[in-house]
């Protein structure tokens, strides 16, 4: 075990991966002699040399485009898109292109390829840098999204990403990169995906989350346990797709209230997906409305107004509370 | 020139005191985007910029400043132009603004208006399908535009020999069937004059020219990096010798134009104009819910749901 930032972990994976296979190579805008502008992709030029991670010109649909061709040559492409804003550019490639190689070659071919972005709010970054744009990669279908909320699964769940035979997605919070810091298992450590981590048990109400809103939820639960003595769960997803039914359901049974919190705009974001699940597989055990925590229908605003947007502690205790005085 | 050095001295300096948010220095690029500004007419043309140039475009008027000031503040009201201040907002995806400056400038010829539209861009957009794809629909429906690629040399990390292994941007004219001009981006006068020349085209109904402003980054690429991992002293020795407002400077001393005195009098005059577009920015109210009134015409029934939670959340927050 190693203590990790979230950086550390994800830079330290992409070092091991690279050595263990000389078919991954890493490609994006300043990711080699700057080691990317977060220097998530430090060391790896000096160490793995110029052909193997490459400063691309400023296009993100050719970096992702490309990558798809780069995998059917035989290639392990690990892509960095500099902001997961950016991806809007390449949109037609992650979404026309890449998620439907596989079924458009009847099964034949997929697309070993991974995209790295970072993503979401609280940094006071300019426009387009934060927003959460999970759920319109999570219509892509062929598309697999990890979404890690801690050091050791940056590394568990970019490990799977990259040996994964489908795309995927690697969603890496842009406010935990440096906060975020746990323990980091050394050597091989895969999180295999679609299984769900329960960051804490809890009989009374569960709150589901993924990414940097797990942080958040975590601090909500122990509010809301401390003051009202209810026990709180949180229920990690790690990846939107594929989605752990079981865990969510399993949470649901168990306490019969439910919270899903996301920083997206609430409108078709992904937490109505986790929401209709709940209603659809554990409808009968639920003792309360299942409560979404969410942004605003909004483009993700200017710095100044970012703290009235970004769903806080105070917001998701709030629907926690709502939740456990409710009577179905 | 000088005003746009010294105004983005004045953000980089807030930024690191920690009262402004990330800023884009202008330092070196001043002659390509003062002098191509000063080629346009603000009463009937457009300014369409990336995020670098706004400090440089007071031609287009004395507002341009605050919002660009508001902009790095963070404050919602920075793109709040008014309709006699011709500039689009501040655009951070690179190359999306060049598309929106072709339709801009077709659109004004649809009208019967008279105005060209100046569109800035960096050497990095020139890579994206976004540069491409409006040059080539500039080229066919001849709109009044002017594609002005401030080629600085860098993109972040990245030199522009990594950006394209074309001749120079100027060529990738050619695939648009535009004309394509190259002028040495630290000359005030050279780009005022390629920027009048292609205005005159534009305006004449002869359609879009791409002109590539030659010239060099002496800042970071913004307040965020550090460039001495990857720029090469010398090379930004030997373009600091090229400083277009020394180089202008020099220009005037000789023609008697120029010295200590009127330096110190431009320089006081800027300061005082940032001052007091500073105190503005600062005055400026930050409007209730401004996200949920400004997101639609007017909000949906989702958004006003949406503000009585918010309103609720605040109450429940002072109670
Ligand atoms: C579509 C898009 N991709 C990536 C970025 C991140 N980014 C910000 S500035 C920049 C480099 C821009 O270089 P250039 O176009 O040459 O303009 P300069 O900053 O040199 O003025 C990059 C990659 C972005 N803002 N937009």
């Amino acid at each position: 075990m190693a203590t990790m930032t979230m950086l550390e972990a994800v830079r330290h994976t992409l070092h091991e991966e690279m050595a263990r296979d000389e078919r991954v190579m890493v490609l994006g805008q300043d990711v080699g002699t700057l080691g990317g502008v977060f220097r998530a992709t430090e060391g790896l030029r000096d160490r793995f040399g110029a052909e193997r991670v490459v400063d691309t010109p400023l296009s993100e649909g050719a970096i992702v485009g490309a990558s798809l061709g780069l995998a059917w040559a035989g290639m392990v492409p690990v892509a960095e898109i500099q902001f997961l804003g950016f991806t809007h550019q390449a949109f037609h490639q992650v979404a026309g292109q890449l998620a439907r190689i596989r079924a458009r070659s009847g099964g034949r071919h997929g697309c070993q390829a991974t995209l790295r972005a970072p993503f979401g709010g609280g940094v006071r970054a300019p426009e387009l840098h934060s927003d959460s744009l999970e759920a319109q990669f999570a219509q892509c279908a062929g598309l697999k999204i990890a979404a890690p909320a801690s050091a050791a699964d940056a590394k568990g769940l970019l490990t799977a990403a990259i040996r994964d035979p489908d795309p995927v997605l690697v969603l890496e919070p842009l406010r935990g990169y440096r906060a975020i810091k746990d323990d980091v298992p050394e050597g091989e450590h895969i999180v295999p995906f679609g299984r769900a981590r329960e960051v804490r048990g809890g009989d009374d109400c569960v709150i589901i989350a993924w990414s940097a809103m797990v942080q958040t939820c975590l601090r909500a639960a122990l509010e809301v346990e401390e003051e009202s003595g209810a026990s709180i769960g949180v229920l990690d997803l790690r990846t939107l797709v594929p989605l752990d039914v079981e865990a969510i359901v399993a949470a649901a049974e168990r306490t019969g209230r439910v919270v899903v919190a996301q920083e997206a705009p609430p409108t078709a974001g992904f937490a109505s997906e986790v929401v209709a699940t709940v209603q659809e597989e554990a409808f009968y055990a639920l003792e309360a409305p299942i409560a979404r925590v969410s942004g605003f229908d909004t483009p993700y605003p200017p710095a100044m107004l970012e703290e009235r947007w970004v769903p806080d502690v105070s917001r998701v205790a709030a629907a926690v509370r709502r939740t456990l005085e409710a009577r179905a | 020139m000088l005003r746009a050095r010294r105004w983005s001295t004045r953000l980089f300096n807030l930024q690191r005191q920690g009262r402004m948010g990330t800023t884009a220095p202008i330092d070196g690029e001043e002659a390509a985007v003062v002098g191509s500004a000063a080629a346009m007419d603000p009463a009937v043309d457009w300014a369409v910029p990336q995020y670098r140039e706004p400090v440089g475009l007071s031609r287009f008027g004395d507002r341009v400043l605050l919002h660009t000031i508001l902009y790095h503040l963070g404050h919602p009201d920075a793109g709040a132009y008014p309709p006699d201040i011709h500039v689009f907002p501040t655009q951070i995806s690179i190359a999306a603004q060049i598309p929106h400056a072709v339709g801009l400038a077709w659109g004004l010829r649809l009208r019967g208006e008279p105005g060209a539209v100046l569109c800035y861009f960096g050497d990095g957009a020139t890579s994206e399908g976004d540069f491409y794809e409006a040059a080539n629909l500039a080229g066919v429906v001849r709109a009044p535009v002017i594609l002005l690629c401030v080629n600085n040399s860098w993109a972040i990390s990245t030199p522009v020999r990594l950006q394209t292994a074309a001749g120079s941007i100027a060529d990738k004219a050619a695939a648009a069937g535009i004309p394509g001009v190259r002028v040495d981006g630290n000359d005030v006068v050279a780009v005022r004059e390629a920027t009048a020349a292609a205005r005159r085209r534009a305006l004449a109904g002869e359609g879009p020219t791409l002109i590539e402003a030659v010239t060099y980054r002496m800042g970071p690429h913004t307040t965020a990096d550090d460039p001495t991992r990857y720029v090469p002293p010398e090379e930004l020795a030997a373009w600091a010798e090229r400083d277009p407002i020394a180089r202008l400077g020099t220009r005037l001393e000789q023609a008697g134009l120029w010295d200590d005195d009127r330096q110190r009098a431009a320089e006081e005059d800027a300061d005082r104009r940032f001052d007091a577009a500073f105190d503005a920015a600062q005055a400026t109210p930050l409007r209730d819910d401004v996200f949920i009134d400004t997101a639609y015409a007017s909000p949906t029934p989702q958004l006003e749901r949406q503000r009585r939670l918010l309103h609720d959340e605040r109450s429940r927050g002072a109670g």
